[in-house]
């Protein structure tokens, strides 16, 4: 795979800005998903900065792939990466969760730009991914479609359902990538409700299962090519991923699961994430 | 009002479909494993490259039509009343409606009415747990040639609509009716009187009981409340003005259904009759024959005659 080292800087830098906003505005709203927003900057910053085809100025255009974030709960990842591509005002963030905002606590396909469909409930995106993909096969077009599933969203039977679905009636044209941060809610994944061996688990429903370091982006980039090139069926990428990934007391840690930073110390993480920014100058 | 001719809801959906789908080629129409109760096996043998399984999997099923409507697809998702709002309720709720996605749920086997399957499968609350969904069209046609017209209307219609049918061949009623409009209900019968506000199965023995109750020089109205979202609010105050009082009745619970919408309207209307509400009363129903179930749950014309003396008497 021949992906320029420019091309990776310019997306490692896009992450920190990504990882900026996503603080920013969680912390402002003193709510939403901090650590599951953090673990997948750099599967979302992959896709929608170049990956997808789309076009953030014509959100309708018929001709785009299709994102649906299924973990809803990321919100907040999606927000900074659909304003950071221009699909709405960057200054538009810091109102996250205020009333009569566009930006919900979890994604509204009524309000957003560059949301396809409302998501939120786990399990459901997934579904509603597939019916779009099964929508391009049987009118023969190309849209491919991208769905961001969470580890602990796995628990959800409907996920499965789909899983089988997507198997019986061959429906090729989706990728579905696992926010594999291995916490949840409650704790960590394999405490909760194992998991293991989950590569298993997704070959014996049909799959054709990639594993990837969810924070290389040339990794990232990578495997998604190779993906699409050696396609002979449905494709579900697992993606190794930190909750909380970039900044240290977060990582890792299940308490931020649905918690946010106090604003003092966020502004200091943002200021941090600014010098890293700089460094790529 | 003819009685020779016996159709059930289902079967005439399940024709129509055929005759739509062959002109509507963006018609898609998906089944949990019950395309032969659903009767959209029709469809399945006619048009099999526009048909889904999703298999016993109602949550996904519901899911895959929500994705399939964006790009363009009028997607049928039919199964049985208590999956298609029971057991798939957030996906319809989360997914299709709130994003007012333009999806078509056909429930099937709606009410005790469905028979022998017994209480885990009689459906008594999917008209209280749809019509609570904000965007959701709920509609109950009163017999064959009514699901025909609703069902074309449904799907002219942008937007969840939610079209709740029923297991048992019923008279036709709405022969002489040659449109069908969603939220404007028909006046079958003029009253001074009562007025029976009723849907679905019931229409036929509201009908049946204002026949009986005409020859006992009591006028009842009957007004085919086909609509339950959006509700016809100018036609229920106008029966509270013209009529002594109000029936309803349906084969749902009392809780949430026809009888509470109406309530609802007139709880803060000027003229306020008296409503009275024919359903299942708060129980769950059990196993036995439609014939059995409506007479012991108490949802025959002649419970609808019953609770009109009794209503009237308690008035005079």
């Amino acid at each position: 795979m021949n992906h320029s080292p420019e091309l990776i800087v310019e997306l490692k830098r896009k992450t920190i800005k990504v990882r900026q906003e996503i603080i920013r505005m969680t912390s402002i709203a003193q709510s939403g998903h901090l650590g599951g927003s953090l673990s997948c900057v750099e599967v979302l910053a992959a896709l929608f900065f170049h990956q997808m085809r789309h076009d953030p100025h014509n959100p309708s255009w018929e001709e785009r792939d299709r994102f649906i974030l299924s973990k809803g709960h990321a919100a907040p990842a999606l927000y900074a990466t659909l304003a950071l591509s221009g699909y709405f005002p960057v200054e538009e963030l810091p109102t996250f969760r205020s009333v009569e905002s566009r930006l919900q606590g979890h994604p509204d396909s009524t309000k957003t730009p560059g949301v396809e469909i409302s998501t939120g409930s786990l399990g459901q995106g997934f579904s509603a991914a597939v019916g779009m993909a099964l929508g391009f096969k049987i009118s023969g077009r190309k849209n491919h479609v991208y769905t961001l599933l969470g580890d602990g969203e796995l628990n959800e039977g409907e996920v499965w359902e789909t899983a089988m679905f997507v198997n019986h009636h061959q429906i090729k044209g989706i990728t579905a990538i696992i926010d594999r941060n291995y916490g949840q809610n409650d704790g960590a994944t394999e405490e909760i409700m194992s998991l293991e061996p989950l590569t298993a688990k997704w070959m014996a429903f049909g799959w054709d299962v990639y594993e990837v370091n969810g924070h290389s982006i040339k990794e990232i980039l990578d495997v998604l090519d190779q993906s699409i090139q050696q396609r002979k069926k449905q494709v579900v990428i697992i993606a190794r991923t930190v909750k909380g990934k970039g900044v240290s007391i977060v990582e890792g840690n299940h308490n931020y699961h649905a918690k946010t930073l106090p604003r003092e110390l966020a502004d200091k993480v943002i200021g941090e994430l600014q010098e890293r920014f700089d460094e790529f100058e | 009002m003819s009685l020779n001719k016996l159709i059930a809801t289902r079967d005439a959906f399940g024709e129509e479909l055929v005759e739509i789908g062959k002109k509507n080629k963006n018609l898609v129409v998906l089944s949990a494993d019950l395309a032969k109760s659903t009767r959209t096996i029709e469809f399945a043998t006619v048009f099999p490259e526009r048909f889904f399984n999703a298999g016993v999997a109602e949550q996904n099923m519901m899911g895959i039509a929500a994705g399939l409507s964006t790009s363009g697809f009028v997607p049928i998702v039919s199964t049985l009343a208590i999956f298609a709002a029971g057991r798939a309720y957030d996906q319809v709720r989360n997914t299709i409606a709130h994003s007012r996605l333009n999806v078509k749920i056909v429930a099937t086997h709606s009410g005790v009415s469905m028979g022998k399957d017994g209480s885990s499968h009689q459906s008594i609350e999917d008209i209280a747990l749809m019509r609570v969904i904000p965007h959701m069209v709920v509609i109950s046609p009163a017999d064959g040639p009514e699901t025909k017209k609703a069902l074309r209307s449904a799907i002219e219609y942008e937007g969840p609509v939610y079209m709740r049918l029923g297991r048992p061949e019923l008279p036709v009623v709405t022969q002489h009716i040659n449109s069908f409009n969603i939220g404007k209900a028909d006046v079958l019968q003029e009253g001074t009187d009562v007025s029976i506000i009723t849907c679905g199965i019931m229409v036929h023995q509201a009908l049946k009981a204002a026949e009986i109750l005409s020859s006992q020089n009591i006028r009842a109205g009957v007004i085919n409340m086909h609509t339950i979202k959006p509700l016809d609010v100018e036609v229920i105050h106008q029966a509270a003005r013209s009529t002594l009082v109000i029936l309803t009745a349906e084969d749902h619970s009392i809780i949430g259904g026809l009888g509470s919408a109406v309530l609802e309207t007139l709880s803060c209307a000027n003229i306020r009759p008296p409503v009275y509400r024919i359903g299942v009363r708060d129980v769950f129903g059990e196993s036995g024959s439609t014939d059995q179930l409506m007479k012991k749950y108490e949802l025959t014309w002649e419970n609808i005659v019953q609770a009109v003396h009794k209503i009237l008497n308690r008035n005079n």
